[in-house]
């Protein structure tokens, strides 16, 4: 069957097992799912723009703030880096795909089919109401007696498992497949920061993995694992959520980081100071990441032994990360810096997320944190890490390789003006939401009385909201207009540093044509420019006939084996009942796993 | 999975890649269980009413099972053995007392819910036996997964014939074994034993 696939066409894409396909799948369903979250979010800020506004009413309200928080996390930041770590991962290290490239199809296509899963509450019209992290025992079947929780338990538990497999894949990958001579500290800071991910990934999510399912049991098959009345508790989901979910935080940060630290030093034509620096405090954001969650929880009272344990951590992990904001100013200090919009955007990442890491130390304060909990200081703070920082710099990731995966460069005009209408919405709607908490203003909340005196910054942030949703529109005129008349990019386009540059643009399907090796970090900048900054002319990756590499063959198994879990999900929406149709979509996976076994890979 | 993914590269760390992958997926599993017995232990006590663990742990049967699988795992390194020494009597045979102590083990299993059901522990009735119930189960669905896996591999064997020899699938298949294995020794000591000290 594999084999009489073909390699153009709808069915290619279905099929493909090739990881920059599968990036540019990734890179395209999140900016699909950027739409549900963006429009979304413009709901939320038209209805409260004004007070005592009935654009919306409270269920909805409380439907969109829940989506909008788990679509931009689960299915746009987190998918949307996945779309790098495919796309970009063999092309750094020189390898020709990733360690099990079926594996990677399947990884999408659950992705994608969670995804859809979670968004169809739309089309019941039940949508989950339980905010992002699903608070028990509000989610309990005592008060959430519809199905509109189970959309959101069962929609996370599909796209986690996406996540977990897509994690060990790219830690083999890594770990396994780079190029001669690319030792660990040779590898680009980029690859280093999606290692680190991955390993907050492979070790975060199964705690997810098992608060979803105490849900799933308590929800569907009565059990009371978050229900008070049955000698459970509701901290328990607390904690499961917060082991999870703070590694989360940097799950979504990381990445962008690497991100930056790729585009800092090439429009600076320097290298990345402290590079090591830079590893090792990834590392330690990573470890440290394990051990704050409970500052989420302040105010349930955990005592002042794990109060002050878990605010002492917290002020810790301030300490790498702000030393990964001196070495990337340092790298600017002294550089030949040039004003492109990727580089415009890493900059901004630079500002917005040294801000919304000030606002984090100081919740890092118990007594402090009392006063902001659950205000729109909070909204402020993970607003400025989150889309300050992780959605710029993914956006500058975009117009930084969108040469390489296409051979067009994006409009810079049009690239520089949505930034600027980014930056202005951005910090427009999200800068007054410190005063607004400060002011007492609580989160999810659907209106409030006009003599509160939260009416002016309200309306200044929703102002600022409508900016930026004219940003993202420019963004995909750009896309389209790009795609089609954008300027020709030769190879190495922006006079990168990495082993990607090396390559045509697009690269071509087999990636390198001869195994690269490297000497340095660096290593094709340093080919490039010799130590008396003359220019030199090293050879670029040839061209040879496809056919003369084996490529992994294309394969129908991930996509079915994906719907087979699909299957396996939505079982628990009709209780017992529902047992006959999980155990269908266990079927599907066995049947799909034997295909795909004695398929020739 | 135990489809030849890759062609075989020279690995940088020089282990195969799907061994490679196995020993990641076997550290996220470390977290899962990790969560699923701490959650047992929390709720143990827990319960509002019914049985409580002093009153229904039979620790002769769950002995037995124990060793059984224990013992499944020692048959385990003997298949793999016979497979990498090329002697395909020795790994079939192995592989197939593997497979049957697994299922020895899902036996008890299935005796040991289904007594305690008997004595009026169900899924619901107290959160402690839902803690216990989702543990072990879990834990009986990796057992269930490994019994799959390896009598496909020994089926294969069959298929395939004599030329049909990597030891590198049933490798993985035996890590994955092994630590299942583990697991289990520990839910032996912290749910069966902890009880009686």
């Amino acid at each position: 069957m594999a084999k009489n696939l073909p390699s153009t066409g709808i069915v290619s894409w279905l099929t493909t097992v090739d990881h920059k396909r599968i990036g540019i799948l990734y890179g395209v369903t999140a900016l699909f799912f950027l739409l549900f979250g963006g429009a979304e979010a413009i709901f939320m800020r038209t209805q409260l723009a004004l007070p005592n506004n009935t654009f919306l009413d409270a269920g909805t309200y409380n439907g969109l703030v829940t989506l909008h928080g788990t679509t931009m996390i689960f299915l746009f930041v987190m998918p949307l880096s996945a779309a790098f770590f495919n796309y970009l991962t063999p092309l750094m290290i020189g390898a020709p795909d990733v360690a099990f490239p079926r594996m990677n199809a399947l990884s999408y296509w659950i992705f994608l089919f969670g995804g859809l899963l979670l968004n169809f509450s739309f089309v019941v019209g039940l949508l989950p109401d339980g905010g992002w992290f699903n608070y028990a025992n509000l989610t309990g079947p005592k008060y959430s007696p519809s199905h509109a929780i189970d959309f959101w338990v069962l929609g996370v538990q599909v796209v986690g498992l996406a996540s977990l497999i897509a994690a060990i894949n790219f830690f083999v990958t890594i770990m396994n497949m780079r190029c001669k001579g690319m030792t660990l500290l040779k590898m680009p800071i980029f690859i280093w920061t999606t290692l680190v991910t991955q390993v907050l990934l492979i070790l975060a999510l199964p705690v997810i993995t098992v608060a979803l399912m105490m849900m799933t049991f308590d929800r569907s098959f009565g059990t009371g694992f978050f229900d008070p009345g049955a000698g459970g508790q509701v901290i328990m989901w607390q904690h499961l959520f917060w082991i999870f979910g703070h590694p989360e935080v940097y799950i979504l940060i990381l990445p962008a980081m690497g991100i930056v630290s790729e585009i800092l030093p090439t429009f600076s034509r320097k290298p990345l100071f402290g590079y090591s620096v830079m590893v090792y405090s990834s590392c330690a954001i990573g470890f440290l990441g394990f051990a704050v969650w409970a500052h989420h929880m302040f105010t349930t009272g955990l005592g002042p032994w794990a109060q002050a344990l878990f605010s002492a951590a917290t002020m810790l992990i301030a300490v790498p990360t702000g030393v990964k904001i001196f070495n990337w100013v340092s790298t600017l200090w002294g550089g030949h810096i040039r004003f492109t919009t990727p580089m415009l955007f890493a900059l901004s990442f630079i500002a917005m997320f040294t801000l919304g890491g000030l606002s984090g130390i100081m919740h890092s304060s118990p007594p402090i944190d009392y006063q902001h909990q659950d205000t729109y200081f909070v909204v402020a703070h993970f607003h400025y890490v989150l889309y300050g920082g992780a959605v710029m710099a993914l956006f500058g990731g975009i117009f930084y390789w969108f040469p390489k995966i296409t051979g067009r460069y994006m409009d810079e005009g049009m690239g520089k003006l949505q930034f600027w209408m980014y930056m202005i919405g951005f910090n427009l709607t999200f800068f007054p939401m410190h005063f607004l908490g400060l002011q007492g203003m609580p989160r999810r909340i659907f209106t409030y009385a006009s003599d509160q005196g939260w009416n002016l910054w309200n309306l200044v942030a929703s102002a600022g909201a409508y900016i930026t949703a004219a940003g993202g529109v420019l963004f995909f005129i750009n896309i389209f207009y790009s795609l089609k008349w954008g300027k020709k990019a030769p190879h190495d386009c922006w006079d990168g540093r990495t082993l990607e540059w090396t390559l045509s643009s697009p690269p071509p399907e087999y990636n390198f044509a001869v195994d690269p090796e490297v000497k340095a970090l660096d290593d094709w900048w340093l080919r490039k420019w010799d130590k008396d900054g003359k220019r030199l002319h090293p050879e670029v990756q040839p061209e040879i006939d496809p056919s003369t590499k084996h490529l992994p063959n294309p394969s129908f198994w991930p996509m079915i084996l994906a719907f087979g879990i699909l299957l396996l999900a939505c079982g628990p929406f009709f209780n017992a009942k529902g047992i006959a149709l999980s155990l269908v979509g266990v079927l599907v996976m066995l049947i799909a796993t034997y295909g795909w076994s004695f398929e020739e890979a | 999975m135990s489809g030849q993914d890759h062609a075989v590269h020279e690995t940088v760390t020089g282990i195969d890649n799907r061994k490679f992958g196995m020993w990641i997926l076997i550290a996220s599993e470390c977290f899962l269980f990790g969560t699923l017995i701490a959650n047992y232990l929390i709720n143990k006590a827990r319960g509002l009413v019914g049985p409580t663990p002093q009153q229904i742990y039979d620790i002769d049967i769950t002995t037995l099972s124990t060793f059984d699988l224990l013992m499944s795992s020692v048959a385990m390194v003997l298949a793999l053995h016979g497979c990498q020494t090329r002697d395909i009597k020795k790994f079939r045979f192995w592989t197939g007392v593997v497979v049957l102590g697994g299922l020895i083990f899902l036996g008890f299993q299935y005796y040991e819910f289904s007594h305690f059901l008997g004595l009026g522990l169900g899924l619901t009735t107290n959160i402690f036996g839902s803690s216990f119930y989702l543990l072990t189960g879990c834990h009986g669905a990796h057992v269930f997964f490994g019994v799959l896996w390896l009598s496909s591999i020994l089926i294969t064997s069959y298929a395939k014939g004599e030329e049909w020899f990597p030891s590198m699938p049933l490798e993985v298949a035996g890590l994955y074994w092994h630590f299942v294995d583990v697991v289990w020794i520990i839910i032996f000591t912290v749910v069966y034993l902890f009880v009686f000290v």
